[in-house]
């Protein structure tokens, strides 16, 4: 069963082997024949996983280089599951967006094998590894694939996350040289008691973090993601916000916290700040936008946001209740899951918008809802959803998120309530400009909802509904998980 | 039967939601499916909410609960649960009587509008998400069906999108009413992580029992005036009421469901739900909480009535007059009355609906004017609208003696009178009766006396699937006065859970009087001003400044656009501009700052970060150069070069097992 995971990394990468050397038209039906065995494996490894263990399963555990303490060690817990599944759904749905060349649909194969990778290797180097190979394929997509001004975004986006990794690669090795581990259960239980002494702690800390908070990201390291998101085509678009960010938050959860337990509290005062500006200001930023997509990619940061603000609550509080730790945490996981189906929805609609107008100003729109009342009513759903509208999955989350958050740091979950209104200001504008009013000349022939489209949005969007009404399912995978963080931490 | 209707008390909701998205999944051209889908689910949700009445009533203080697990996090569980007492069960069977009207007078209305069906579907899902409000033991749950009942209105104000006008009206409820839902959705949280339960009652362990109120301490106030925050907006209290009379853009039947009758009561339903933590520790029935809720509850009263007097859109004289009485139910409860003021809810609910689809029914037969300068002598042309609408016109004024709203009213005064910290508000709300009638008066004149003054000359009565709603809801207006007089007052007391007792001589009240001589004051006012007013009003003659300041409503929302969301604006450009320059700058200049450290010191670390950056500048270079000059060769080499790596580690992972 152990080989589930391994399975999970290798074929993708063999897909791309098959998608390389496929003739061109059947790039992306290789490629989705290789999502569909993927997210096979992960429902398997979904039936398999005991929900009710908090520690890891289906571990894997392999010497690799023991001279540098590098293991081949793979399992999964309950957020690792939950990220797995939520990246065999990802993927599919971004490459199902457009037609798309074959080199394209290789390098979005090997990201997902990378993503699959960082989400279940317990061994720093390995998970490093994995971490690092989602980057180049991220580059090269934006970079060849991408609209106007590619490439100074595809610079930006490389060189923020690589120096964001470059330090986080030294702090480890700091780490590695006086405790002689990269292994990530070992770290976690030296983290109560300090890694690290004097300055040098600082430093480490200063390092993951760096990395950590450049990748979600967080402000004010957030200044890429507006330039890549926007430039990038839907597909990579979609990804990078549905899964690849979620590496950064997974990140915080899986290093920052049980490693640098004492170092977040003495900093958590900050960190909480840097998570309400994240929230805040770019919300605000969102408002001032008059391009769809970089609207969206502005929200993406902000819906973030609020699982750093989870989960700053928790790690900088000096008791932690196990109550609101559970809360605030579980908060933070179905946000992750959440906002990557959601964001990606988002930009999924902002593609079928672009592609039928060729352009995506706000104001390259108007009434809509006559033309295509189709599209606009789904559109609209997943707007709503993003903006934490109960019985949509958006809500579920933001509630656990705000209700752990307040009882811990209440001045901080107070003013990042106001994120809540402007996102929901943001999102109506974008539907009055979009969808009401007279029906725009320039939109007079556009096509509705196509079949094809329509069996993408639709199950998509049932399951929006599915986990705004009964969470459960979601939150079953990771509830014992959930326990013994809040443990841990506490 | 009782007790099964309890158990099921969730089949209500359900039954206009199924509705609901059934006709969203029909054609456009299935209309009388649609209609009759949405009204046999309102049918069924009236017959089980007369049953759980029914079952509620022969028991005083009668509650049964329903709880069940929404889903578990971490160890805990969030519950949920339905309701069933005196206030829910009189609340289930308004809404769903009302709605049933609105939906049938609906019929006629829409008819002719390309989107019928879809119209219906958001009615319905409207009503199932009021309903969800009112039987809701949760506060969770109430919020959730809050939300979902301002989408509904969100969607109906704007149902006819392709008016500017509309979409903006509904931008502006469904956000106006957000930032009090914001105040309501911290306060929710608060109150679960004080007394770590949200739902109502739970066998003595829920939020509004003993032990959960002991829970709150000194939070109490906060959480209290918190979620108060919620009903302001939802209810259009001053300083959030600017998005009601805009809402006047949907349909009206939407206006007369939505926006008169039931939702926007919602804020006092809220209110009234949650009074153990209004009124928690309470000195002489009087808190800090109850006191901002008076008032708030005055001034909104009171502003609205004096602006209804300078409004020419007869469903925008009917907008603020809502916004009035709503204001009027706050101070009630704030005073103590809660069931005066629930009794006033309900009250309000038939007569106000009653008047919205008049003024529906008057604006359909004139060719969809709204303007009451250019209606005027259409008592003759309408005659049962007329005579509808003259009655809900004595009920919101206070005629005594006949009408569902003169009783509520007086017990209102009579509460407020009672009140120990002031008299003020007492004298206010006899001000406001006066206030009320000339309004109401004014209107009447304008609509149906005098001569025809611009009204098309075929101004007609609407279709009898029209008018028998408004004589259905006028009937109700002049029935529901029976069980809400002083002699018998049988609501109020199954409201407070006490047995009722017949006593005709509490009858003839000193009160009685002064609501009589009062109202007769506000008619006699208005006739005497408004008797044969033209195209101009004769209050602008006298005082032009005023009535400008009126007419202009105050300059609230200028005086809004120019403050708070100027500021806002700003926020949002001030936020782009830094993220474009500010931010990016600073990280940019600590990478710059990084390297030129990383040169002078000659730590391994620095060293290692130094050539990082610079490998990380040239590689990226490289690429860009290499893939602009030969593009897709080279992804491929980069592909093979990553694959074969990946490859290698396969055969690696292979060898080992």
């Amino acid at each position: 069963m152990a080989h589930l995971i391994a399975g999970l990394i290798f074929i993708p990468i063999l897909g791309a082997l098959f998608v390389s050397v496929a003739p061109r038209p059947y790039a992306r039906p290789v490629a989705l024949g290789s999502c569909a065995i993927t997210a096979l494996f992960s429902l398997e490894l979904w039936r398999v996983f005991n929900p009710a263990l908090a520690g890891l399963q289906l571990v894997a555990r392999h010497d690799w280089i023991p001279a540098i303490g590098a293991e081949l060690h793979l399992g999964v817990d309950g957020l690792s599951l939950l990220l797995v599944l939520l990246t065999s759904l990802v993927f599919p749905f971004a490459l199902l967006a457009r037609e798309l060349d074959r080199a394209f649909c290789a390098l979005m194969l090997l990201m997902q094998a990378a993503l699959y990778g960082t989400f279940t290797a317990q061994n720093f180097v390995l998970w490093f590894l994995f971490y690092e190979m989602s980057l180049f394929p991220g580059f090269l997509l934006i970079k060849i694939w991408g609209g106007p001004k590619r490439d100074r975004a595809a610079t930006k986006f490389f060189l923020y996350t690589f120096l964001g990794s470059v330090a986080m690669l030294l702090s480890f090795l700091g780490i590695y040289l006086v405790r002689g581990t990269f292994d990530f259960a070992q770290l976690a239980s030296l983290g109560k008691s300090g890694l690290l002494g004097g300055e040098a702690r600082w430093f480490a800390f200063a390092g993951v973090f760096l990395g950590l908070a450049v990748k979600v990201p967080l402000f004010p390291f957030h200044t890429w993601l507006p330039d890549a998101y926007e430039t990038a085509p839907t597909g990579v678009s979609m990804v990078m916000t549905g899964a690849l960010s979620k590496m950064g938050v997974y990140g915080f959860v899986r290093l920052l916290l049980p490693l640098f337990p004492n170092e977040i509290r003495i900093a958590g005062p900050w960190l909480l700040g840097l998570a309400v500006c994240s929230i805040v200001f770019t919300s605000l930023a969102a408002w001032a936008q008059t391009d769809l997509k970089r609207m969206v990619a502005y929200l993406s940061i902000n819906h973030l946001g609020y699982c750093m603000l989870g989960l700053f609550a928790v790690a900088s509080s000096a008791l932690i209740p196990p109550n609101e730790a559970q809360a605030a945490l579980s908060g933070v996981f179905l946000q992750v899951f959440n906002h990557g189906l959601t964001a990606a929805a988002l930009f999924y609609f902002v593609g079928l918008l672009e592609e039928r107008r060729g352009a995506r100003g706000l104001e390259d729109f108007g009434g809509l809802m006559q033309r295509t009342p189709l599209l606009c009513g789904w559109m609209s759903v997943a707007m709503f959803s993003s903006l934490g509208l109960p019985g949509l999955n958006g809500f579920v989350g933001e509630f656990l998120i705000f209700t752990g958050s307040f009882s811990l740091a209440a001045g901080y979950t107070a003013v990042a309530v106001l994120g809540l209104l402007i996102t929901a200001i943001v999102f109506l504008r974008a539907m009055q400009a979009l969808f009401s009013g007279p029906l725009a000349t320039s939109c007079a022939t556009f096509p509705d909802l196509r079949a094809r489209e329509t069996w993408v949005v639709v199950p998509v969007t049932l399951l929006m509904f599915a986990v705004g009404i009964y969470p459960q399912f979601i939150c079953g995978i990771f509830n014992s998980t959930v326990t013994g963080m809040a443990r841990l931490l506490g | 039967m009782s007790n099964w209707t309890a158990a099921h008390l969730w089949l209500i909701p359900l039954l206009p939601l199924a509705a609901s998205l059934a006709i969203l999944s029909l054609t456009k051209k299935q209309r009388a499916f649609a209609a009759g889908l949405a009204i046999a689910g309102q049918v069924l949700a009236l017959l089980l909410s007369l049953a759980a009445f029914g079952g509620a009533i022969p028991t005083p203080t009668y509650r049964a609960v329903h709880n069940f697990v929404w889903f578990t996090f971490g160890e805990q569980a969030l519950r949920l649960g339905f309701l069933l007492d005196p206030l829910a069960s009189v609340m289930l069977v308004m809404i769903t009587f009302v709605s049933l009207c609105i939906f049938v007078f609906s019929l006629g209305y829409m008819a002719k509008d390309e989107n019928f069906g879809r119209f219906f579907a958001y009615l319905s899902f409207f009503s199932a998400a009021m309903l969800g409000v009112v039987i809701a033991n949760s506060l969770l749950l109430l919020f959730i069906c809050w939300e979902l009942v301002g989408l509904a209105s969100y969607l109906l104000i704007g149902f006819w999108i392709h008016k500017p006008s509309a979409a903006a009206a509904a931008k502006k409820a469904f956000i106006t009413t957000r930032i009090g839902d914001l105040g309501f959705f911290l306060g929710m949280i608060w109150l679960y992580g004080r007394s770590g339960t949200l739902l109502f009652y739970d066998g003595g362990h829920g939020a509004l029992e003993t032990a959960g109120l002991l829970s709150l301490g000194g939070a109490a106030t906060s959480i209290a005036l918190l979620i108060f925050c919620g009903a302001v907006g939802k209810s259009g209290q001053f300083p959030l009421h600017v998005w009601l009379p805009d809402a006047m853009e949907g349909p009206t039947p939407v206006s007369a469901l939505i926006h008169a009758a039931t939702m926007v009561a919602a804020g006092v339903f809220l209110v009234a739900r949650v009074y153990p933590i209004f009124s928690l520790g309470a000195i002489k029935g009087v808190t800090t909480s109850l006191l901002v809720v008076v008032w708030i509850g005055v001034v909104t009263a009171l502003i609205s009535a004096l602006i209804a007097l300078a409004q020419f859109d007869i469903k925008r004289i009917l907008a603020y007059s809502t916004v009035s009485q709503l204001g009027l139910m706050m101070v009630s409860l704030g005073v103590g009355g809660v069931a005066a003021g629930i009794m006033h809810l309900l009250a309000h609910g038939f007569f106000k609906a009653l008047l919205f689809l008049g003024s529906g029914s008057v604006i359909h037969g004139c060719d969809e004017e709204q303007d009451i300068r250019r209606m005027g002598g259409l008592r003759g042309a309408m005659p049962v609208t007329f005579l509808t609408y003259a009655v809900g016109m004595m009920a919101l004024s206070g005629v005594p003696l006949f009408f569902a709203g003169a009783w509520t009213k007086e017990e209102i005064l009579h509460a407020t009178s009672l009140w120990s910290v002031s008299r003020l508000p007492h004298f206010l709300m006899l001000a406001g009766v006066v206030l009320t009638a000339l309004y109401m008066t004014r209107q009447m004149i304008y609509v149906f006396f005098g001569e025809r003054r611009t009204a098309p000359t075929h101004a007609h009565e609407s279709s009898s699937v029209m008018t028998w709603p408004l004589m259905v809801l006028a009937l109700c207006t002049i029935a529901f006065s029976l069980v809400l007089t002083p002699a018998w007052p049988w609501l109020h007391d199954f409201l407070l859970g006490v047995r009722p007792l017949f006593n005709a001589a509490s009858l003839i009240q000193p009160g009685l009087f002064l609501a009589l001589v009062l109202v007769a004051i506000g008619i006699g006012l208005g006739v005497l001003i408004y008797r044969g007013a033209g195209e101009r009003d004769p209050f602008a003659r006298t005082a032009p400044a005023v009535f400008r300041f009126l007419e202009n409503r105050m300059w609230l929302d200028e005086l809004y656009d120019w403050t708070i969301l100027a500021f806002a604006r700003f926020a949002a450009q001030l936020s782009d501009f830094l993220d474009r320059y500010l931010w990016d700058g600073l990280v940019r200049l600590g990478g710059e700052i990084g390297r030129a450290f990383g040169g002078l010191t000659k730590g391994f670390d620095e060293r290692a970060i130094n050539s990082g950056v610079n490998d990380a500048t040239v590689f990226a270079r490289g690429i860009g150069r290499l893939v602009a000059a030969r593009h897709s060769g080279q992804v491929q080499t980069y592909l093979g070069a990553i694959a074969v790596g990946l490859l290698a580690l396969l055969i690696f992972y292979a060898w080992l097992i």
